[in-house]
């Protein structure tokens, strides 16, 4: 027995008739064509699902879509205008924080929160912020110096140097 | 994974609710943050032909103290209860189980109801109420009822709700003046449910002796287990590194860890011993 569905996707209202048990990622991805937001273990461990659903970061492979019927999410496709980097994309790309760019989107969505919760946070922060999301190519340093790039972008302050420092 | 298909429901009113666990019987599974349940049906262990979503009811979701007892809505998320105020100044117990339990993106959704009412001795929310001394309050049919937590936990899965109540808030009695206590689980990386994990409540009097001792213990058994014999040795003289030793090495003998990825029977026993030693220590450094 379907049900009607009212999400509000990236500042779009949708419509949608859907089965109780079509996750909130299916409905993201195959609904709406919004691929950016990643299907990676399937069993909530590693994050590569994570979008905002009313800001806050969740994994999307874990909830229905019926739960975000009257509700806001927001993915990777919306957080910056066409064209455009936000801060955390351009620390991603300034710092070498993806390979494959697999887990990217994830981590983006999750460190909007946490940057959202928390403007300065210590690199412990970071790390612990993130521990809901793995990352099987970069081994994570990068991903934290991205998010602190966009912390400091955020704050009008100068990011440290992403020059390769040679000890 | 897809779950095997259900039909939906979300009511309003916790009102509502019961009466659809009342109708729809066995077959009726309440969705409160989902990431126990969820999981579960998308590996088809779980098929549950009604899934009653409870996230739409108000008033569910609450942290207070009421008359010298905390009381817990059993909407209220993990994540909630990682940054509240009161419970960072006055249980820190609270941080300590929080901050262990999954991730941030699960405690965004993790409900501490779900926590409890899923009945895994796995989950970590058990063992800490197990030391606070905790009641359950359930809503059904009938009204309300409570369940003091030593009667609720009877097996995998098997907590003393019936298939027709929800665990609606869960209190626990403020401790007196001189108390402590402190949680903290082995895990093989983050995220992962214990290896052993320990929680520690004590209150000691002006002499110095312990009037009070509550100690639960994670995955180490079917169901969350009260350390009794350590609760005893500590209780009614000043706690001493004898003492301590003592409540560790009773606490090790009468769990029942199974051995399996997470660790050997022998290691899981052995560190049951370290934490129960590690969180009395650190139960007393909070209740000077």
């Amino acid at each position: 027995m379907n049900k009607t569905i009212v999400v509000t996707v990236n500042g779009t209202s949708h419509t949608l008739d859907v089965e109780p048990r079509l996750l909130l990622v299916h409905m993201i991805r195959e609904l709406l064509n919004l691929t950016g937001t990643h299907i990676g273990c399937d069993t909530s461990s590693c994050g590569a699902c994570t979008i905002l659903l009313d800001g806050k970061s969740v994994k999307s492979c874990t909830i229905l879509a019926v739960q975000a019927n009257g509700r806001s999410v927001s993915t990777i496709e919306g957080v910056s205008p066409e064209g455009e980097f936000n801060s955390l994309q351009e620390g991603f790309k300034e710092n070498h924080g993806l390979h494959c760019g697999f887990c990217t989107p994830g981590m983006i969505m999750r460190s909007t929160e946490l940057l959202a919760n928390n403007p300065n946070p210590t690199e412990d922060e970071i790390r612990w912020g993130i521990s809901g999301n793995l990352c099987r190519c970069t081994g994570y340093n990068n991903i934290v110096k991205a998010i602190q790039y966009a912390s400091a972008k955020n704050r009008g302050v100068e990011p440290a140097s992403t020059e390769p420092q040679f000890v | 994974m897809i779950a095997q298909s259900f039909q939906y429901e979300s009511p309003r009113t916790i009102g509502d609710a019961v009466s659809m666990l009342d109708k729809y019987g066995e077959e009726a599974k309440i969705l409160s943050g989902g990431h126990s349940l969820i999981p579960m049906m998308k590996l088809r262990f779980a098929s549950p032909e009604y899934l009653i979503d409870i996230n739409g009811i108000p008033g569910l979701s609450y942290i207070k103290e009421e008359n010298g007892v905390v009381k817990i809505g059993a909407l209220t998320r993990e994540a909630d209860l990682e940054h509240a105020d009161y419970l960072r100044q006055h249980f820190p117990i609270f941080k300590d189980v929080t901050k262990l339990i999954a991730d941030p993106q699960v405690r965004n959704m993790g409900t501490i109801g779900g926590n409890l009412a899923h009945g895994d001795a796995a989950n970590d929310h058990p063992a800490v109420m197990l030391a606070l001394r905790a009641t359950v309050v359930a809503t059904g049919p009938g009204g309300e009822r409570t369940i003091p937590i030593d009667e609720f936990f009877f097996g995998f899965y098997q907590t003393a709700l019936q298939h027709n109540e929800i665990l609606t808030s869960i209190e626990f009695p403020v401790p007196p003046q001189g108390s402590g206590s402190a949680y903290h689980k082995l895990e093989r990386k983050v995220g992962d449910y214990a290896t052993a994990g320990v929680a520690v409540q004590l209150t000691l009097d002006v002499n110095g002796v312990c009037t009070h001792a509550g100690i639960g213990l994670t995955n180490v058994n079917a169901t969350p287990l009260r350390a009794e014999r350590s609760e005893k040795a500590l209780l009614g003289k000043p706690v001493t590194e004898a003492s301590i030793a003592e409540a560790a090495r009773y606490a090790s003998e009468d769990c029942n860890p199974s051995s399996d990825l997470r660790g050997s029977e022998e290691y899981k026993r052995a560190m049951v011993a370290v934490l129960v030693k590690r969180m009395i220590n650190k139960a007393i450094e909070r209740a000077r």
